[in-house]
């Protein structure tokens, strides 16, 4: 086969990250021109047994991952539409609802009323089987199960609220990791452009040498966030309550709304939720109203943002330690 | 007489095909029993018999929250052996016992102790469960369980921010590039019916007398397997491997 017939420098260059995968398997060659065949057939039946792998599957892997890097998926997402399925009581959500690309909703609700259970429900793409029982359709249609499993597609970027990361990582490692899970080239560019952006976000400056868990609750949403816009071509994205990371979140919302994307806010916060088109109002775990943001409620926005950035400056100065005895 | 004995036999044979093996292993915690309960729970919606059989090492309580479903189970404990080779001697007379009990589906449930172990058979669908905490060098490290399993179930995807669920799971894919990966959550079951669905498509198995497993079981059989605590070069006996200088 072909992969066995080129030589292992040669392997390494044409395709991104396969270096890695050697080094994973100890394919460690001593020689610059031995070719991934030969190599292979010098390595003892011990060593197979010892990395738990033999021969025949480690040349799958090594296969099924050069196809990875080739699969280019060019499925377009235009609509999706949420299926109501029923509220904590059980009562049925008569609802079906269709969001367009280039939408922005906002979703609002009491703590504890089912906004992140919707936004997990879009993430999965339920159908039928989350507690909600809701229905999500791509395009008007049940999307295919491979979609749904696909760890190739990633048709959904979802900003969650969580506050920590909890893998043991370097923030450099982990965004290049990232970026290698969505195949992108030119690591080392994106990485160090998302921890910029990510440093304008949030507050305390970190590097790519800190530890990811070592980040505080708002530089982790920072770089989440960061990521999300940067690294992801999913044309959904889904935003998790932006407001409670104590950022910047005007800014945060800049780098995350793009045109060809379908963006869903989940939020507490005046501002963000009527600087959407609609919005979703949920109660007892189910979508009780979907409103259209009048144009009465976009003129109060720029009182409302006055207000804000009153409050962004105090926010400030009370960061920096100043004494705040005049508003 | 023998007219009977004969329809007997042919009724008894009806009742004794048709059952489908699943192995199903992960290391300690990763969530297996809680995702098994879920998948038995949508097999059990569709009037299918299922069983279960939990291999462990010192003890489970397990069988009690598999039984609280309604499930026929059977336990069994390896004690001081190691419990992928108890597995392997015992998992024949439990495919008899699967049978038997006119079992649509037997889910046979492992320890994963150690990173080695091995525990599934060509063609018996093959599951091995992770979970999300566990390090992204995990998936590296465990061995055939995972590697030559035909699907890999990754938990607790709900405890973790999207970006490292994508980073796990392709490190799991380095390690397995034609299993299928599935985020099942244990607590609230999302995931368990699609895995259900991959379940129907196993194979039946009538017997694994004649079976191979997939990869050989980690090697042992020194003095220390024989009950040796006293620690030197001298109580050193048999499969002995030094560390390489």
């Amino acid at each position: 086969m072909e992969l066995l017939e080129k030589e292992i420098t040669t392997i390494i260059k044409e395709i991104p990250y396969i270096g890695t995968l050697f080094e994973t398997y100890g394919i460690r060659p001593q020689n610059d021109s031995v070719r991934l065949g030969q190599y292979l057939d010098t390595l003892t039946d011990e060593f197979y047994e010892d990395i738990g792998i033999d021969r025949s599957q480690l040349i799958s892997n090594l296969v099924g991952f050069v196809a990875l890097a080739d699969q280019q998926p060019a499925f377009k997402v235009n609509s999706v539409t949420i299926i109501g399925g029923h509220d904590k009581s059980g009562k049925p959500e008569d609802k079906t609802i269709t969001l367009h690309v280039g939408s922005i909703t906002s979703i609002v609700g009491p703590t504890g009323s089912g906004k992140s259970r919707l936004l997990g429900d879009i993430e999965w793409l339920a159908q039928g089987d989350t507690p909600t029982g809701r229905s999500i359709l791509i395009n008007d249609a049940t999307p295919d199960t491979n979609l749904r499993f696909s760890l190739e597609h990633k048709l959904v970027a979802q900003l969650s609220q969580n506050m920590n990361f909890v893998m043991d990582a370097s923030v450099g490692e982990f965004i290049a990791m990232h970026a290698e899970s969505r195949m992108i080239k030119n690591v080392e560019q994106i990485v160090g452009e998302i921890i910029r952006q990510a440093n304008l976000l949030a507050g305390e400056q970190f590097t790519d040498d800190t530890a990811l868990t070592a980040l505080s609750g708002g530089q982790s949403r920072a770089l989440m966030i960061a990521d999300t816009a940067l690294l992801s071509t999913s044309p959904v994205v889904l935003i998790d309550e932006i407001e409670n990371a104590g950022i910047d979140r005007k800014r945060a919302l800049q780098l995350l709304v793009k045109n060809e994307k379908i963006i869903l806010i989940a939020t507490h916060d005046p501002i963000l939720a009527l600087m959407a088109e609609q919005r979703m109002v949920i109660k007892n775990g189910g979508i009780h109203k979907l409103i259209t943001t009048t144009p009465q409620e976009k003129s109060n926005l720029v009182a409302l943002e006055e207000l804000d950035t009153k409050m962004l400056a105090l926010r400030n100065r009370l960061r920096s330690g100043e004494i705040i005895d005049n508003a | 007489m023998i007219f009977r004995l004969i329809r007997e036999s042919r009724v008894h044979k009806l009742n004794l095909n048709k059952m489908k093996l699943i192995t199903v292993s992960g290391p300690p915690s990763s969530g297996k029993t809680s995702i098994l309960l879920n998948a038995i729970k949508a097999l059990l919606a569709d009037n299918k018999k299922v069983g279960v059989v939990k291999f462990d090492c010192l003890s489970t309580d397990d069988d009690k929250l598999y039984a609280a479903l309604g499930v026929p189970v059977r336990v069994g404990l390896s004690g001081n052996l190691c419990p992928d080779h108890y597995f392997v001697s015992n998992i024949d007379d439990c495919i008899e016992w699967g049978k038997k009990s006119g079992l649509d589906f037997l889910l046979s449930e492992s320890a994963g102790l150690c990173n080695r172990c091995s525990p599934h058979a060509k063609n018996v669908l093959a599951v091995c469960v992770i979970d999300n905490l566990m390090g992204i060098n995990t998936p590296k490290k465990v061995g055939p369980m995972l590697k030559f399993a035909d699907i890999v179930i990754i938990s607790k995807g709900d405890i973790v921010s999207q970006a490292e669920r994508e980073v796990f799971a392709f490190k799991v894919r380095q390690s397995n590039a034609k299993a299928k990966i599935i985020h099942v959550n244990g607590i609230t079951g999302q995931g368990a019916y699609e895995l259900t669905s991959l379940f129907y498509d196993a194979n039946e198995t009538e017997t694994l007398n004649g079976g191979t497993l997939r990869f050989s079981m980690p090697a042992a059989l020194c003095s220390y397997c024989l009950g040796e605590t006293k620690i030197g070069k001298d109580y050193q006996m048999g499969n002995i491997k030094k560390i390489k200088a």
